[in-house]
């Protein structure tokens, strides 16, 4: 009889928990969505890593996405620029609209998909090519073949990720040379060189000293005003300064979005409330 | 009673631990002294090795004994078309094994299936290596000579040798590619490059040093290997230079190994096996050496500017 009840009691828990994330779940529909995911499952062979992701990427606005180590956050960035397609064995279900078009049709090449969404990884993963060579590359495997425009883009983008006038005299030089904060701006101005409309940001900063965190904080609130951008952080005080909506991902759910002032000041789950003010995780 | 307990048991502690000290730096000691041994041993055979053939061989080197023909049914003159010989086998046996191997590697690497198959596949391409050469040769006289008719010939010999160093070169490129970091990769991908783009762009000029490396070790396999060559490309004498890659020639392994055993005056010809070896031994040691080089200035290029 008696375990019977908790049996009972632990059915009613978790449902209860995944209607609450349903309706913590608080899009915005004074705002544009670029990105509109629906009822997202992923899971890497047996192990499903996400379940049941709903939630919208807005246009020119900053979505940070929190939530202790190995909750799936890596997992569900990668899935939007289709990165998780080189993972073997994964399966993905549900759906992804970019712009209204769905990016697993048939008719979405993921190639194209790259294109217009960026992607920043961890560990500033620059080549070990010239620092000119490195934006060039994107930009000649992107079709711009004129020298002179080339050259423009780069310093362009070299501009906007505020690392020109660092390295304005070695751009021809090794980017292996360069300080791990000024290679994390180099993989943001290589990212930006081909134009994309969203970058996804994956712990950007998690390499860095707290001054290259704080420019690159600085820089990722300037981009706002030209793109949309997701961005995956550890630091509660960094998800506060740069985002505008936060979603609190916990062993694959998604258990709160909202504005992220909100969540920080009156999150309406007690494990969101816990997380942020670091009772656990 | 206590006090005596705790005075006896330090003293204990303290004579336990010097032991474990001078034990410990014994036994580095014994551990140093073997390795330094060894070292030694190794080196002072190889040293002793070409110091035999140098004295053995020096005697019959000349600038005629490189550039010449053999004369007198080879009791003098030069060497020049083994050495010949062995060029042309060695340059067409890396053309023929260097693209499929690479190739091959990329298609493992990269593209094909993970798993079972991959470590079936891998595990075959090792064994393959471990085949005696005798087999290889075997097998080039019955493909090569036989069924395609190609004949003792330069392209039989070459063909054979190939298959000898491909599986060098796949394992070694695979293993090139295999120390590229994932993240090279994703950054590629991430900008929307394609899996061949990133592959022909960013994996192969970052594994090319190691490639490079892997293909000279073929070419150094390929120069020195007689079996392969001894019923497919190599005759004892030719009167006269090879004229295309269906021309029987003569290599410099196979000189040594026919003038040792068929050798009619052994008096004049043993040293001119023994200077034979020393040629051989030379231009291995060179091949190696601007193998080195290359890499180490490919390498300095790559980190410098990039390219
Ligand atoms: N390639 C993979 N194969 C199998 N399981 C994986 C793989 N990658 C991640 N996982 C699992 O999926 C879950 C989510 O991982 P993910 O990397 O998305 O977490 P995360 O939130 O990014 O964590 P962190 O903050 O540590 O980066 C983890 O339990 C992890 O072990
Ligand atoms: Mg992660």
């Amino acid at each position: 009889m008696l375990k019977l009840d908790t049996e009972k009691k632990e059915h009613n828990f978790s449902y209860t928990s995944v209607k609450n994330a349903m309706e913590k779940v608080i899009l915005d529909p004074s705002q544009k969505a670029r990105i509109k995911v629906r009822n997202l499952n992923f899971s890497y062979g047996e192990k499903q890593a996400l379940k049941n992701i709903s939630l919208d990427i807005y246009e020119k606005k900053v979505t940070a996405i929190i939530g202790p180590s190995g909750c799936g956050k890596s997992t569900f960035i990668r899935i939007l620029n289709r990165m998780s397609d080189f993972t073997l064995s994964s399966k993905v279900e549900g759906e992804i609209l970019l712009d209204g078009k769905d990016i697993f049709s048939k008719d979405f090449s993921p190639v194209e998909l790259r294109k217009k969404v960026g992607m920043v990884f961890q560990k500033p993963n620059p080549f070990p090519k010239s620092i000119i060579e490195n934006i060039a590359y994107g930009l000649k495997i992107n079709g711009v073949k004129d020298k002179h425009k080339i050259e423009e883009k780069v310093i362009k983008s070299l501009k906007r990720a505020a690392l020109y006038e660092e390295i304005k005299n070695r751009i021809n030089e090794s980017a292996l040379g360069l300080s791990g904060g000024q290679q994390q701006r180099l993989c943001i101005a290589r990212c930006i060189a081909i134009e994309p409309e969203v970058i996804l940001f994956d712990e950007p900063c998690a390499s860095l000293d707290p001054i290259s965190t704080a420019k690159i904080e600085e820089l990722i609130l300037e981009l706002k005003n030209y793109y949309t951008i997701v961005i995956v952080t550890h630091n509660m005080q960094q998800a506060l300064r740069v985002s505008d909506y936060t979603a609190f991902f916990l062993m694959g759910e998604l258990i709160e979005f909202n504005e992220t002032k909100k969540i920080f000041e009156n999150p309406s789950d007690k494990r969101t409330e816990d997380y942020i003010t670091g009772r656990f995780g | 009673m206590i006090n005596a307990d705790t005075y006896k048991f330090s003293i204990f502690k303290i004579l336990t631990n010097s032991l474990c000290k001078t034990n410990k730096d014994i036994k580095q000691y014994i551990a140093f002294s073997v390795i330094k041994l060894t070292f030694f041993l190794t080196v002072s055979i190889l040293v002793g090795i070409i110091g035999f053939l140098i004295f053995k061989g020096a005697r019959v080197i000349s600038l005629d004994f490189i550039f010449k023909m053999p004369e007198n049914s080879m009791t003098s003159g030069g060497i020049f078309p083994a050495i010949l010989g062995t060029f042309y086998l060695v340059t067409l046996s890396v053309i023929f094994s260097a693209i499929p191997g690479i190739a091959c590697a990329i298609y493992l690497n990269e593209y094909g299936p993970k798993g079972f198959i991959s470590t079936l596949i891998r595990i075959s391409i090792n064994n393959l290596s471990g085949v005696p050469s005798i087999v290889f040769g075997l097998f080039g006289l019955a493909i090569f000579v036989k069924q395609l008719n190609f004949g003792i010939s330069i392209l039989s010999g070459s063909l054979t040798l190939s298959i000898v160093i491909l599986p060098i070169i796949i394992s070694s490129t695979r293993e090139a590619l295999m120390t590229i970091p994932q993240s090279m990769r994703e950054a590629s991908m991430a900008l929307g490059a394609s899996k061949w783009t990133t592959i022909w762009k960013i994996i192969l000029p970052q594994a090319l040093p190691s490639i490079m490396t892997a293909i000279i070790l073929g070419i150094g396999r390929a120069a020195g290997e007689t079996a392969p060559i001894l019923f497919t490309a190599a005759v004892f004498y030719s009167r006269e230079l090879p004229k295309s890659i269906f021309s029987e020639v003569m290599a410099l392994p196979y000189h040594i190994y026919a003038l040792i055993t068929e050798g009619t005056s052994p008096q004049q010809q043993i040293p001119i096996a023994y200077g034979c070896a020393l040629v051989l031994l030379f231009l291995v040691i060179i091949i190696s050496i601007s193998a080195i080089f290359i890499r180490q200035k490919q390498r300095s290029l790559y980190a410098k500017t990039g390219h």
